[in-house]
């Protein structure tokens, strides 16, 4: 049952087979969550660092969160803190760290390749929780983990990222993880957010979010960053608004049973209404549970695995 | 699956006897099958664990509760084996707190699998006695616990291995010791 890495450094490259054995974990291990105890042994004696260089709250709980309920000891290094503020480089703060005797590291840091550039530093298992514009793949997993519940599988079924695909790490992940597992994919924005080369990809494009709708089985809706409209990407948020957002009118219009799901945290009003996030449709809420048992799964299957050969 | 065998040590019938008596030993001790359940450690602990249900449903008339246990979340060795095991769910589905449990495996040996079940059953809930039943005891312990209803206790050396086949999961119904394998 083991994967064929000892990090997760994306979802690039990795085998159908790897992502199942995450998924099967994970639902397993989400059974855990419903007992009066809700914590394991698992990793009892292994350190887990969460070294944060950019600002999250989420991802950085759900990590934290899941290394507790296995056991493990959980350090916390953000960069408001940190002697990065004095001029530290990368590589000598991880080497610093793990002079302490650490077990893994999950990362998130505002450059691409920044996971893969500590495995050639450290020893430590790595884990990416976040990469520039790169890949974020506990986000993909879980997002998947959430429709295969709904669905059974994700071979054959229609899922559609609406919104700044461009500089989205949400979609860089899902996009690779969902096409590996057999689905189709779409990606849905203003042209100026969708990137050149999608369809060479394997997904498909559309600019029209009522045609997207109607092709989709399900919504992966992307938070738009007030930034990109100051850079010019697209007029106003409130045309964002009146031509890519989930509305109420646009759901019933489309006269079908759609799943909605969003990372978080949602602009509610801009990509998508209140009525919507809060509706039977969205499964805004059953991600982020998931988020906590797909980053279990991922520590418990990476812990057993030595990085030497790598 | 490539194996020498040594020797069959229970045969169909004598499975089916030695899961009988098994039963009746249970019910004996616990004056019945009131307030009773039953938990079976994946994988062949739970197939002998369904057994016993029966059993004791045909003898006192009763269906007691039954539970599925996966420990691998639990186990000491977790990080050290080459072949990782596939984590499952735990399937109790009724409150254990104040019942006698009957903790099923198909077979003793060093006794941390069976440390693993105490543990995650104490996560569980508080139950009034757990008591352990397995298959065959084939000595070697490592750790200081017994079980309380052996269908069979045999001594082995270290160099053999003991296989329990059920039709349920193997095509086959016996118990075999067989020359240990090479994988882990």
């Amino acid at each position: 049952m083991a994967l064929s890495s000892s990090h997760l450094l994306g979802l690039e490259g990795v085998p159908a087979a790897d992502i199942t054995t995450i998924l099967n974990t994970a639902e397993n291990i989400k059974t855990i969550f419903d007992r009066p105890i809700p914590k394991v042994p698992t990793l009892r004696g292994i350190t887990v660092v969460n070294l944060f260089f950019e600002a999250s709250t989420r991802t950085r709980i759900s990590f934290e969160l899941a290394e507790k309920r296995l056991s493990a000891d959980t350090v916390n290094f953000s960069t408001s803190t940190s002697s990065v503020k004095k001029g530290e480089t990368l590589k000598d703060t991880v080497r610093n760290i793990e002079a302490m005797k650490i077990n893994m590291i999950v990362v998130r840091h505002s450059a691409a390749g920044v996971p893969y550039f500590l495995t050639q530093c450290t020893d430590a298992n790595i884990i990416n929780a976040g990469d520039g514009q790169h890949e974020h793949p506990t986000q993909a997993l879980l997002d998947m983990m959430t429709l295969r519940e709904k669905w059974g599988q994700l071979a054959g079924k229609k899922v559609a990222i609406i919104g700044d695909v461009m500089h989205s790490r949400v979609a860089g992940s899902n996009i690779r993880g969902l096409l590996t597992m057999g689905a189709e994919v779409m990606v849905c924005g203003p042209r100026t957010l969708i990137p050149p080369g999608m369809t060479e990809f394997g997904a498909n494009v559309s600019y029209s979010v009522d045609e997207a709708m109607q092709w989709a089985d399900a919504l992966n809706v992307l938070r738009i960053q007030h930034e990109r409209q100051e850079k010019g990407l697209f007029p106003s948020i409130r045309e964002y608004h009146a031509e890519f957002g989930i509305t109420r009118e646009r759901v019933e219009r489309a006269k079908k049973e759609l799943i909605i799901m969003h990372p978080g945290p949602i602009n509610r009003g801009v990509e998508m209404d209140s009525d919507v996030a809060d509706s039977d449709a969205s499964i805004i809420l059953e991600q982020v549970t998931n988020g906590v048992a797909v980053r279990m799964a991922v520590l418990v299957l990476l812990s057993g695995m030595d990085t030497a050969n790598e | 699956m490539e194996f020498k065998i040594k020797a069959i040590v229970i045969d169909k019938n004598g499975l089916h006897r030695t899961i009988t008596r098994l039963a009746h030993e249970i019910i004996e001790r616990n004056s019945g099958a009131t307030n009773l359940a039953i938990i079976g450690i994946r994988t062949r602990g739970v197939t002998i664990a369904e057994r016993l249900v029966k059993q004791i449903e045909i003898i006192e008339n009763k269906q007691v509760p039954f539970g599925i246990l996966d420990i691998t979340l639990y186990r000491d060795d977790f990080r050290m084996r080459l072949k990782q095991p596939a984590v499952r769910a735990t399937e109790i589905s009724f409150n254990i707190d104040d019942m006698n449990l009957i903790l099923v495996d198909d077979v003793m040996y060093t006794g941390r699998t069976s440390r693993a079940a105490l543990d995650a059953l104490m996560d569980i809930g508080r139950p009034a006695t757990i008591q352990l039943a397995v298959l065959v005891d084939r000595g070697h312990r490592e750790l200081p616990i017994q079980p309380d209803y052996v269908g069979k206790a045999m001594p082995t050396s270290i160099g053999e291995e003991v296989r329990v086949l059920l039709s349920e999961v193997d095509n086959d119904e016996c118990v075999l010791l067989v020359e240990a394998s090479e994988e882990v």
